[in-house]
């Protein structure tokens, strides 16, 4: 029904304002962002960049306050199956173990049971938690969490994958580990993925596109194509450069706003 | 990759709240909780013994009335042998009223911390009511519901219901926001959160309410049964308080003591089974 051509998701001029204490703060100003359908995008800024904002208009939890957000060409209203959203603190329903978490969405949506438990079941395999299915949320570490957070969304045929500093709350050694699965199975399901983070090296380790945003107002500095082949060594020189250039490019406000 | 993590076994946290303790702890555990109770009977028994009061029996003829009261074959007055109608009298005001309570504040509870019109119409009369102690409500009681049983129920209900409906609405209110964000992007929305969403997020405040409210129920039947009824751990209470017979005060209070005690802990294990999933709900 798509054209080829036509982007998964399109944000054209989207701005998004808050009043707060009486003043109008600009989370979002006159955004522009095109995602082809496949494609691994990170935005990346400091807090206050509208990074997040962003991410919570494409889901659509809130709504712009100007100008719009599509897929497939059609304006996003509202939260939806096929854009899932991982969250930082996971958001798992801590009353349901492991399986019944990832089936959630497919038991939502009204899925027979048999076929429901057949996608549960390829769902806990493919992130590696087989021997915690029956478990409870508050037994698993934080990392096996962001995992059944990841299956739950991919168990609901999501075509777009949000994730909001998915990895944020894990320690150095988890995070590289998930870093990896998340591209093996982002390589082997052709997702749509954006993923929000502000530590640069996991946004371009990660990215075919890396959006610098800076704060502001929250605003897009940047759009970056990653040319680096996969994968990617984070000690090579070219990772280096290609370091050393985000890192000036998002602190590129710094200046503005000192004087 | 993921092999590496789920080799091993569950966290400390989970595996370790469910396991059974080792026999030496539970000894242990029943020991100093034996402490304050018998310091309490050797208290009891030197000020009685030494005649620092004449109104109050020793122990022992306190542990042998109870024998007359449970068994009967010692004294064999009007009370011998009659603790189990009192029992079962009192049980079936509590439990009957904590259940009227359970029927009318759980749906209230929820109505009232899901929508804001219910919110607004009954949460300023109903915290204007809570203060208000189930001692003063006893005359309006009578003359509402008559001298007996029935007003034994209104003070009992009374009792359950504002811990119940107070937990249910903090529990429905106090929802994590993320979880309907969640549970909306995966295609479960509007009312059907309720279901799956509010009532299961709810249900560890909403058992702390039924745990205070059956608690309470206990708690007021001495009061409820001052309203004339013939049977009763209260009633007999009271009648014990007019004759000046002291040790049947006395048998009726650690039967409400122990039959309390006991319903409590009915009550937590259903919750510790209904809420294994909660990491911070086990009483």
């Amino acid at each position: 029904m798509a054209e080829p051509t036509l982007p998964i998701i399109d944000i054209r001029n989207v701005s998004k304002s808050f009043q707060l204490q009486g003043q109008k703060i600009d989370a979002l100003k006159d955004a522009n962002l095109s995602i082809r359908q496949g494609e691994f995008i990170t935005l990346i800024g400091a807090s206050g960049c509208g990074k997040s904002t962003l991410l919570r208009i494409i889901a659509g939890f809130e709504k712009p306050t100007s100008g719009e957000a599509l897929m497939w060409g059609k304006p996003i209203t509202e939260p939806e199956p096929q854009r899932g959203m991982v969250f930082q603190d996971y958001a798992l329903f801590p009353w349901l173990s492991v399986r019944d978490n990832i089936a959630f969405g497919p038991t939502s949506r009204g899925v027979p049971k048999a076929q429901a438990r057949e996608i549960v079941e390829r769902f806990v395999e493919m992130v590696g938690l087989q021997r915690f299915a029956d478990a409870y949320p508050h037994q698993l570490s934080g990392g096996m969490r962001q995992r059944v957070a990841i299956a739950r969304v991919l168990a609901n045929e999501a075509e777009v994958v949000l994730m909001d500093e998915p990895f944020g709350a894990l320690d150095a050694m988890t995070r590289e580990r998930l870093q990896e699965e998340l591209l093996e199975i982002w390589a082997r399901t052709k997702l749509t993925v954006v993923f929000v983070t502000h530590a640069i090296e996991e946004a371009i380790f990660l990215a075919d596109r890396v959006v610098v945003m800076t704060p502001g107002p929250g605003r897009i500095e940047s759009d970056n194509p990653m040319l680096l082949s996969r994968p990617r060594d984070i000690a090579s020189p070219e990772f280096n450069a290609i370091r050393r250039e985000m890192s000036g490019k998002l602190h590129s406000h710094h200046g503005k706003k000192a004087a | 990759m993921a092999l590496a993590e789920t080799s091993t076994s569950l966290p400390a946290g989970g595996a370790a709240a469910t396991a059974p303790s080792p026999w030496p702890e539970r000894l242990k555990s029943l020991g100093l909780a034996l402490v304050v109770p018998g310091l309490l009977l050797v208290f009891w028994h030197i000020a009685t013994t030494r005649r620092w009061t004449r109104l109050i029996p020793t122990p022992y003829e306190t542990a042998e009335y109870m024998v007359d009261f449970v068994a009967g074959g010692i004294y064999n007055d009007a009370f011998s042998a009659t603790a189990h109608i009192h029992l079962l009298a009192s049980m079936s005001r509590v439990f009957g009223g904590f259940g009227l309570a359970v029927l009318a504040a759980l749906p209230l509870g929820l109505l009232i911390g899901r929508i804001p019109l219910a919110r607004q119409t009954l949460d300023p009369f109903f915290q204007l009511m809570r203060p208000i102690p189930v001692t003063a409500w006893l005359p309006l009681s009578m003359i509402l519901f008559g001298l007996g049983p029935r007003s034994a129920f209104a003070l009992v209900f009374l009792g359950a219901f504002f811990p119940i409906l107070l937990n249910t609405i903090f529990g429905v209110k106090n929802v994590d926001p993320k979880l309907f964000e969640a549970a909306s992007m995966l295609g479960c929305k509007g009312n059907a959160q309720f279901f799956r969403v509010v009532l299961p997020a709810a249900l560890p405040s909403i058992f702390t309410g039924l745990r205070l409210g059956l608690g309470l129920a206990w708690f007021v039947i001495v009061v409820g049964e001052m309203t004339g009824v013939p049977q009763g751990l209260g009633a007999v209470i009271m009648d014990g308080r007019t004759l000046s017979r002291t040790e049947l005060v006395i048998c009726g209070m650690i039967i409400i003591g122990i039959a309390g005690f006991i319903s409590d802990r009915i009550v937590v294990a259903i919750g510790n089974r209904l809420l294994r999933w909660s990491p911070n709900h086990h009483g």
